[in-house]
């Protein structure tokens, strides 16, 4: 039997407001708990909510940028359930009438570029925080995020391995911080995924009981969790073992799904209209003029990588992968004129460095004229490349300026022949081994000789220079 | 009667209630004979009519993004029956 596996996803993102969705509370990340709260976001009785026109705005411009059709005509509506997250016992939510429908966005894969259909995108506010651990038989509750203003990007299930959905979600991630929604940051939890995955028979005959994954925050942690998931369902499906509809969490640290308990009747939401809010209509002109407001989106940028810089496709992907990445490499791009060196060390050294320190393009901690300065001192042969790479790691841990990182440290390469061949001549001298073996047909034995001259000009030696001369006086 | 005991069991655990027998009986009319008042309006003919979104004909109310202060974090706690370290403190969330 043929199996494929049906993936969808519920992104919530924090929309990048200065302040929340219905009240004048700050949503900055970050202060003391319960600092950022009002008699409106804590839902005491007799408070009248106002929508932030902002947060509208930011929507609207993501439903563009995804290809959604903008409702004329939209509302909200009271989602609810009780959770000590949630003030009000109800969250304020679109049910029936969305502000953005039917999307798409296109995500490479390994069989070529894929469409994978949105099915809208709704406004909502968000929940508070609650704290678990280390309160015994209690949780504390902070209500600084409740009512931050989110969008709900729900997609049709069209994505058929974790893969795919990871290719999705970082998309979705960039085109959001290209049109400058949301900051995007995981570890601030202004983006989160939920996940439905079940696996079906290719010809329809058979499916598994779909299982719902909540608040996955990390894209790593989300396409873990659907690995260990489909293949759970695969198996149950070609095992025929019986599948419950339920929601699972995902457990990091056992990299497994642990199935959660008694949250049936939690899915009677009982939607009805929000009595306090009147509805939202927008006209024509408005959503014609944040669709011209848009800014050059992920796809259209690396098209014109390709087309501007005469970059490879790849690199063309991963720069404009991310905006902060993209916008760094068109400032160098300015200052200097080869795309390919700048992109090397963009793709290579600068995004080697962020990773292994758990750090986003944005964080990148010295300017791009920096890069740029560091490029010039390999081309004009004032260091090697590979002393190069040890004045990357001193400016990455401290944003600090090339030039001076070589003059302090003395790094300047060393080209000047006399002073290579006194250094030769004492490695010639003091490995005559080495040197027997070089002359008798052992060529290996002049790659240590260059190492051992290396050593003792603390790698600043003129490569090609001092093999030339090294492999000259050894004949 | 159109809402059976069984029934008002149910809305009543949605809402963290706890009913008497007496009660359910009580409210199991009560929830009937609102759903049978309601249902007279299934009389009229609604075809050309748009659903009513909201009773009020106004649209768009909003107000501009900006930050004023927030309430005191005294007196946001004050009502709280438990706080610790600034924080509503409530029965833990097994999940």
């Amino acid at each position: 039997m043929e199996v494929q596996t049906l993936i969808g996803l519920e992104v919530h993102a924090e929309l990048a407001t200065k302040s929340k969705m219905f009240c004048s509370c700050s949503t900055e990340f970050g202060a003391e708990p319960n600092t950022h709260c009002c008699p409106i976001c804590t839902g005491m009785p007799g408070v009248l909510p106002m929508p932030n026109k902002k947060a509208i705005e930011y929507a609207v411009k993501a439903g563009l940028a995804l290809n959604c059709d903008i409702s004329e005509f939209s509302k909200m509506d009271r989602k609810n359930y009780y959770y000590p997250d949630l003030p009000k016992a109800y969250q304020i939510s679109q049910y029936d009438l969305p502000l953005c429908v039917g999307g798409y966005v296109d995500i490479e894969t390994e069989e070529g570029p894929k469409r994978i259909r949105i099915r809208r995108v709704h406004m909502e506010e968000d929940a508070g925080k609650l704290l678990h651990e280390g309160w015994g038989n209690n949780s504390l509750v902070d209500y600084n995020r409740a009512g931050v203003p989110l969008i709900e990007i729900v997609t049709e299930p069209d994505m058929n391995s974790p893969a795919e959905a990871g290719a999705f979600l970082d998309k979705l991630k960039a085109i959001l911080q290209y049109i400058e929604v949301s900051d995007c940051k995981m570890e601030e939890g202004s983006l989160r995924c939920d996940v439905n995955i079940n696996a079906r028979a290719s010809d329809k005959s058979m499916a598994t009981a779909i299982t719902e994954m909540k608040n996955l925050n990390s894209f790593k942690a989300a396409v873990k969790a659907m690995e260990y998931e489909e293949k759970r369902h695969r198996e149950a499906l070609l095992e025929g073992d019986p599948t419950v509809h339920e929601t699972r969490r995902w457990d990091d640290a056992r990299g497994v799904t642990v199935a959660m308990r008694g949250k049936e009747e939690a899915h009677d939401y009982r939607y009805f209209p929000e009595p306090d809010l009147v509805p939202i209509a927008l006209d024509k002109s408005y959503i014609e003029s944040i669709k011209e407001s848009l800014p050059e989106l992920p796809d259209q940028r690396y098209q014109r990588f390709i087309s501007q810089y005469g970059l490879p496709q790849y690199d063309a992907e991963i720069l404009t992968s991310s905006k902060y990445l993209a916008d760094y490499f068109e400032q160098c791009m300015t200052i200097y004129d080869n795309a390919k060196t700048v992109s090397n060390w963009l793709m290579g050294d600068v995004l080697r460095a962020l990773n292994e320190n758990g750090k986003d393009p944005s964080d990148i901690p010295f300017p791009p004229a920096y890069l740029v300065d560091l490029i010039k001192y390999v081309d004009d042969g004032t260091i090697s490349i590979s002393i190069a790479k040890k004045v990357f790691d001193e400016m990455f841990a401290n944003g600090t300026d090339p030039g001076a990182i070589i003059k302090e440290q003395g790094l300047v390469q060393i080209s000047d022949e006399g002073e290579l061949l006194e250094i030769i001549r004492q490695v010639i001298q003091e490995n005559a081994p080495s040197v027997a073996d070089y002359k008798a047909g052992k060529k290996k034995a002049l790659g240590y000789l260059v190492g051992q001259a290396m050593k003792l000009t603390k790698g600043k030696a003129n490569p090609q220079l001092l093999n030339k001369l090294l492999e000259r006086e050894l004949n | 009667m159109r809402i059976k005991p069984e029934e008002v069991d149910y809305i009543a655990a949605l809402s963290r209630l706890v009913l008497s027998e007496q009660e359910k009986n009580i409210y199991a009319r009560h929830l009937s004979e609102i759903l049978e008042h309601a249902e007279r309006l299934s009389e009229l003919d609604t075809d050309d009519v748009e659903p009513t979104a909201h009773v009020l004909s106004l649209k768009n109310i909003f107000r501009d993004d900006e930050v004023k202060p927030s309430l005191e974090r005294d007196i946001l706690l004050s009502n709280a029956p438990e706080v610790e370290n600034g924080c509503f403190k409530v029965p833990r969330i097994v999940e």
